[in-house]
């Protein structure tokens, strides 16, 4: 059993393992296996999720676990419930792991400290989304073959995104560079110190990535003064038709969703020759089995 | 009780008065009688405290201290908190207003006094807040306050962000001569944010408190202070910023003083290390450069006192996420170990050490004690300056437990305080009067 909080501090060779075991688990391989036969998760969503969810829940019904859907509406939590004590309740009904999203950073490290079963991080707060990160680099290497040298640029709200944070610390430990880029409001400082390169002009910068990963701007950032207005950002840090065209030849397009379609991104972009936007999300399902498995066997 | 007590040859540091070295201490009805170089003879039916090896200090002095009643008598009492000052070598505590029932008025006031009277353990000075119900919009009573026994007017817990109304509040607590006591936090630049902005919280993913949301209050609060001719202290300063603006107004002779945590000069931000929120507080624990700055505070004085901001809370408003978690940790206990870890690693001499903890705040407010001349109060803690012990939160007197030091190793330890001339804790226990 092994807890999975954070990309930070593990070893490139334990993430090349969840990898390789991931192929495994590609179309073609297994429709179900039954690593995980008679066990449950628990899928743990205090915050609204699609992709995550459905995606952890179709990984877990492939290993032959069973899945225990969980959401604040209607649950305790609206009557005034604490996060352990929702969190030692459900453990209480024996899962082997609990995959869970909350809104608050370190959440999933609090309830680990407490709960004897696996702790799967599917997003807290602004600190980090590691199986996001994990299918990115997945998705990468199957382009690439390996990661080493590459150079993986990722635009936008960098402050507030834990997709960013994760795929600092992974793709570092595959070998590849990583640049960020966002208005100068939303760079948290230090990320220099933690091994990325920071720039606050794409244009500059964008002939030489390999991958660009756009994130998602979140509107209310607008209300906090963190920008002045969407068309100034898109016209700033939009992966516009034109800046597609100064893109390397064969560099990627990649995006963890949803996509705010024409503002961080151009439609035309998100569904071009460039964008593995759709082979991330299938490649989701398989790479949360690995996780399930390395975490929760 | 003995009314007469001899301590023999400890190590007396009296800053005030430039004594360091072994001296024998008489005390007699309740005050400090004679001290001197050789020994005395022992009084008829005097106590003797055979202090050879352990330093006799004034009673220390703490500042700032959350005693939690009235209100939420859960997380402290006066008595508890008494308690737990006495334990770590205070004689005086200054108690923060922001009780669930604000100090806000005489009657508040003397409700304290009249617990801590009962109590009977140490000093007790309350302060009071600066604005009614700490809502920072319109003056409390400072006269009634002030002579209902208030040393000082604070809204600790919050800025005082109307700077017309500081200014104000500067002007008008020159009438009664007590200091105006701030916490510096810039609520527009902290809002949200949970701990230091910097390497760590980017890598937790925590929203940050920029250290001006710090600086820019002391900035405007020491021009106030030079155009109203008041009386300034800084709470628990943080940043190496205002360490710098407050070097350079006292610099200029303007009447501001200051105090430093222990928590502030001994950790960094990365004590927050896996989201402990033991280690979150307001003013969060800053940078390395800043903790740096704050102990050249200390020796150059900057700063003049060490306070621990005792903060006593409950194990629900902590185990909680970090986001949610409430500011603030207990102190009083662990504030000397803390700070003869600065002695013993050699950034702090152990005469300025001493002065922080009893000199330095008895001057600040214009308290009595502080030192050991014939004549003052006879306030004396005793420390075995090298014992070697661990801090085991479950045995302290605070009613609350909340400290990231549980488990810290310690050397150099309280054996006794008195009171007055009283014992009031000795070998580790508290010696109530009833």
């Amino acid at each position: 059993m092994r807890h999975l909080l954070g990309i930070e501090g593990w070893r490139r060779d334990e993430l090349e393992a969840v990898l390789d075991r991931a192929r495994a688990h590609l179309p073609g391989g297994p429709d179900v296996t039954h690593t995980l036969r008679g066990k449950v998760v628990a899928n743990l969503f205090f915050e609204d999720s699609t992709r995550t969810r459905t995606s952890f829940h179709m990984a877990a019904r492939g290993l032959g676990a069973g899945v225990l859907n969980w959401s604040p509406s209607g649950s305790s939590t609206s009557k005034g419930e604490t996060l352990l004590d929702t969190a030692r309740n459900i453990e209480a009904t024996g899962p082997v792991a609990i995959v869970m999203r909350h809104r608050s950073s370190g959440a999933p490290h609090l309830v680990a400290k407490h709960v004897r079963c696996a702790v799967i991080n599917a997003g807290d707060g602004t600190h980090e989304h590691p199986s996001q990160a994990l299918l990115d680099a997945f998705t990468l290497r199957q382009h690439w073959g390996g990661l080493d040298g590459r150079t993986v640029l990722i635009v936008g709200d960098i402050l507030h995104s834990r997709v960013a944070r994760s795929n600092l610390w992974c793709l570092k430990a595959l070998g590849a560079r990583v640049v960020f880029c966002g208005p100068p409001t939303l760079v948290p400082p230090g990320l220099e110190s933690l091994g990325a390169e920071v720039t606050h002009n794409l244009d500059a910068v964008l002939p030489h990535a390999d991958a660009v990963m756009c994130l998602r701007l979140q509107m209310e950032r607008m209300g906090e003064a963190f920008l002045p207005s969407t068309k100034e950002y898109s016209r700033l840090f939009g992966l516009t038709p034109a800046r597609e065209e100064r893109m390397k030849a064969g560099a990627l397009v990649m995006h963890p969703g949803p996509i705010n379609r024409g503002l961080e991104l151009a439609p035309s972009v998100a569904d071009g020759p460039r964008s593995v936007i759709l082979e991330q999300v299938s490649n989701g399902v398989a790479v949360r089995r690995a996780i399930l498995e390395v975490c929760a066997s | 009780m003995n009314s007469t007590v001899l301590f023999r040859r400890g190590r007396v540091i009296d800053p005030r008065n430039g004594v360091d070295g072994v001296r024998d201490v008489l005390v007699r009805d309740g005050k400090v009688a004679e001290v001197s170089d050789a020994p005395l003879p022992v009084p008829p039916g005097a106590e003797v405290v055979e202090a050879e090896g352990r330093w006799v200090l004034p009673g220390f002095i703490d500042l700032h201290v959350h005693l939690r009643e009235p209100g939420e008598e859960g997380k402290e009492t006066v008595l508890t908190g008494c308690r737990a000052a006495v334990a770590g070598g205070f004689t005086a505590v200054v108690a923060m207003p922001n009780t669930k029932v604000v100090n806000d008025s005489g009657l508040v006031t003397e409700l304290v006094l009249s617990r801590a009277r009962a109590a009977g353990l140490c000093h007790v000075y309350p302060a009071g807040a600066i604005t009614k119900g700490l809502k920072g919009e319109e003056l409390a009573e400072t006269g009634e306050l002030v002579s209902s026994g208030c040393v000082a007017i604070t809204d600790d817990g919050r800025p005082v962000m109307n700077a017309a109304l500081m200014r104000r509040a500067l002007q008008y607590a020159t009438l009664f001569g007590v200091p105006v006591m701030v916490h510096e936090e810039d609520l527009t630049l902290s809002a949200g944010g949970a701990m230091h902005e910097g390497v760590t919280s980017t890598r937790l993913g925590l929203r940050g408190i920029p250290a001006s949301a710090e600086v820019a209050m002391v900035a405007r609060d020491l021009v106030l202070l030079e155009e109203t001719k008041g009386r300034l202290h800084i709470a628990h300063v943080s940043c190496e910023g205002s360490v710098r603006l407050i070097r350079e107004a006292k610099r200029r002779g303007l009447l501001v003083t200051a105090e430093a945590t222990p928590h502030h000069v001994i950790l960094d931000d990365r004590a927050v290390g896996d989201y402990d929120t033991h280690a979150k507080m307001a003013p969060p624990l800053r940078a390395d450069r800043d903790v740096e700055a704050l102990r050249d505070a200390l020796v150059d004085g900057t700063v003049d006192a060490i306070a621990t901001d005792h903060a006593p809370h409950g194990v629900l408003d902590k185990q909680v996420e970090f986001e949610k978690g409430i500011n603030g940790i207990v102190g009083l206990e662990t504030a000397l170990g803390l700070t003869l870890e600065l002695v013993h690693s050699g950034l702090l001499g152990a005469n300025r050490a001493v002065e922080l903890l009893t000199h330095g705040p008895a001057k600040a407010f214009g308290l009595p004690g502080g030192h050991l001349a014939p004549g003052a109060p006879a306030d004396i803690t005793v420390v075995d300056p090298s014992e070697e012990w661990t801090v085991d939160a479950h045995r302290f007197y605070s009613r609350s437990r909340n400290t990231p030091f549980h488990g810290r190793k310690q050397k150099g330890r309280v054996v006794q305080t008195w009171v007055s001339g009283r014992k009031v804790f000795s070998d580790g226990q508290v010696k109530e009067s009833r």
